[in-house]
């Protein structure tokens, strides 16, 4: 069986477009700072250091020994876990596993990227076969685009839904002193703003952000013993996809299978009553309206009316993205551990002006590679 | 000594010519030999569950079945979906911007189960619509290498 885990604290940097005044260990220690000093811990506290980041973003391979300084890994155990889009997830489930098989007590997980620092879409095409797949990907951007295209054909929607779903972001994003973009936003703006893949406009779209997230997971006594109030870590689910995009397709979806096998595993049956608040990983807008449905928060197309009702909004009764969202902030290899924190802080009711009144029962989710997708569900008891 | 921080940290340009050679398989070389000798498009049929997959490759993608059959897929086939790619980019094929606009297109080859990438030659969106006719155009004799832009684009045959 495994042990009982939760999150106890988590610090992350002030996310931005281009941080020229550190190097990456600089800016990973910031992250880790904040986390030890939530913590009220210092780093000879840690028993390891699960770390990632995006391979070839950076052109820097061996992260974990270059990092080792700024992570605070130096003489403790640590694994780096790159696996694309999911790795802020990924790094979070490592940590979770080392802290439920009783082997560690407390784990820093870390996630950073300095996106500033290369071509973002070339570092992704890198990701995919190089004889067959690279030809005619335009990274991130041209996958999402593909599946954005289906998506608005399938149920009738328009992209002025999508539209909606930025406004409401970077309107969150307000509220989130890390987020990046944190624009005031209108309909008209995004759907004047340039089409860079139809039917994506430059304003549906995440950033490239530098910046690091580090979170601290504690075994059951040691968090009752340093946390008056612990995120608990209910499920942790990974369903990976097919390596080809000819090869995916989006009738059978990763983060429904995730969801459902994590749904079950927390025991909630009607995730629509028993979830406070969604840390969505929606890399465009038009994911935040169409992934919604995957998580069982309403039926097939019915994502739009959401936003069209307000269910979804600070003030409905499943606010998505209170942070801001992947569309407000996306230094890539933190962005899904964003996610988890993010979740934690609502659980620990440490989320600030994005505080969801009440939050018990939060999910978060990671998404990357050929569209496969993490799902964690984290609650206020065991 | 001065020991305030930086103003201005330096910031260091580098650009790395790093020379790749991949190995393409069995299978996939079949695939890339096809193309450029015979201007066909070979996918894999599984000896289980018989779903027909290009590229080529060893393993069932549903039922991790042996696929050892090769069959002929396309040239014709439908838009599953499709995009038009409007922002520069740097390709890692070549290391310079990829030119733009190019149409991005996911294709549904006549008798085959997954769909196939390639670019459209079409970039106008009014004349674009999921489900049309789209044919596989080869490049000339001689200028086919064994590589997937063997085939140069895919046009549209409906309106
Ligand atoms: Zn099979």
């Amino acid at each position: 069986m495994p042990k009982n885990v939760a999150i106890i604290a988590s610090g992350q940097t002030n996310h931005t477009s281009r941080r020229k005044d550190v190097n990456i260990p600089e800016m990973i220690r910031e992250a880790v700072d904040r986390a030890l000093t939530d913590a009220e811990l210092t780093i000879d506290d840690i028993d390891a250091v699960v770390i990632g980041n995006m391979e070839h973003f950076e052109g820097i391979n061996l992260s974990d020994m270059w990092a080792s300084e700024g992570s605070g890994a130096v003489m403790k155990p640590c694994m780096k876990i790159a696996t694309g889009g999911t790795t802020g997830t990924s790094v979070a489930a490592g940590a979770y596993y080392h802290c439920a098989s009783g082997l560690f007590d407390t784990v820093l997980a870390i996630g950073w990227e300095k996106l500033s620092e290369s071509d973002t879409t070339a570092g992704i095409i890198t990701a995919f076969d190089p004889i067959v797949e690279r030809l005619t990907l335009a990274g991130a951007i041209g996958g999402l685009a593909i599946e954005a295209n289906l998506y608005m054909t399938t149920y009738g929607l328009s992209q002025e839904h999508f539209a909606k779903a930025a406004v409401m972001a970077r309107k969150n994003a307000q509220n989130n002193p890390h987020a990046h973009l944190k624009h005031d936003l209108t309909v008209e703006m995004v759907l004047n703003s340039p089409m860079i893949a139809y039917p994506i406009h430059y304003l549906d779209m995440c950033p490239t952000s530098d910046g690091a997230c580090a979170v601290i997971f504690a075994s059951e006594d040691r968090a009752r013993r340093l946390c008056p109030r612990p995120a608990w870590i209910k499920a942790a689910v990974c369903r990976h996809n097919h390596p080809y995009i000819g090869d995916v397709w989006w009738d059978r979806s990763t983060l429904e299978s995730a969801a459902i096998e994590a749904y079950k595993i927390a025991g909630i049956t009607n995730p629509r009553k028993e979830l406070d608040v969604i840390e969505l990983y929606d890399p465009a807008s038009y994911a935040l309206v169409a992934w919604i449905q995957h998580l069982h928060i309403c039926g097939p197309g019915e994502g739009g009316k959401l936003i069209d009702d307000g269910s979804i909004t600070m003030e409905g009764d499943i606010p998505v993205n209170p942070s801001g969202g992947v569309i407000s902030t996306n230094p890539i290899g933190a962005t899904a551990l964003i996610r988890v924190a993010e979740a934690a802080l609502q659980i620990q009711g440490k989320a600030g002006a994005r505080q969801v009144e009440g939050a018990k029962t939060a999910l978060a989710t990671g998404f990357g590679g050929s569209y496969w997708n993490e799902v964690f569900i984290l609650s206020d008891r065991l | 000594m001065n020991q305030e921080p930086l103003e201005k940290p330096l910031y260091i340009n580098l650009h790395a010519r790093l020379p790749y050679a991949y190995s393409a398989g069995r299978y996939v070389s079949r695939f890339l030999i096809a193309l450029r000798d015979e201007c066909k498009i070979l996918a894999t049929k599984c000896e289980r569950c018989s779903i027909v997959l290009t590229p080529p490759r060893l393993v069932c993608n549903q039922c991790y079945g042996p696929m050892k059959e090769f069959v002929e897929v396309g040239p014709q086939g439908r838009l599953a979906t499709f995009s038009v790619i409007n922002f520069p980019f740097i390709d890692p094929f070549t290391g310079v911007e990829r030119p733009v606009p190019y149409g991005y297109a996911i294709i549904q080859l006549d008798g085959c189960s997954n769909r196939f990438p390639h670019f459209l030659r079409e970039t106008d969106l009014s004349r674009l619509r999921i489900g049309q006719r789209v044919q596989a155009v080869f490049k000339p004799d001689g200028e086919r290498t064994g590589a997937v832009t063997d085939i140069s684009h895919f046009e549209i045959i409906e309106p």
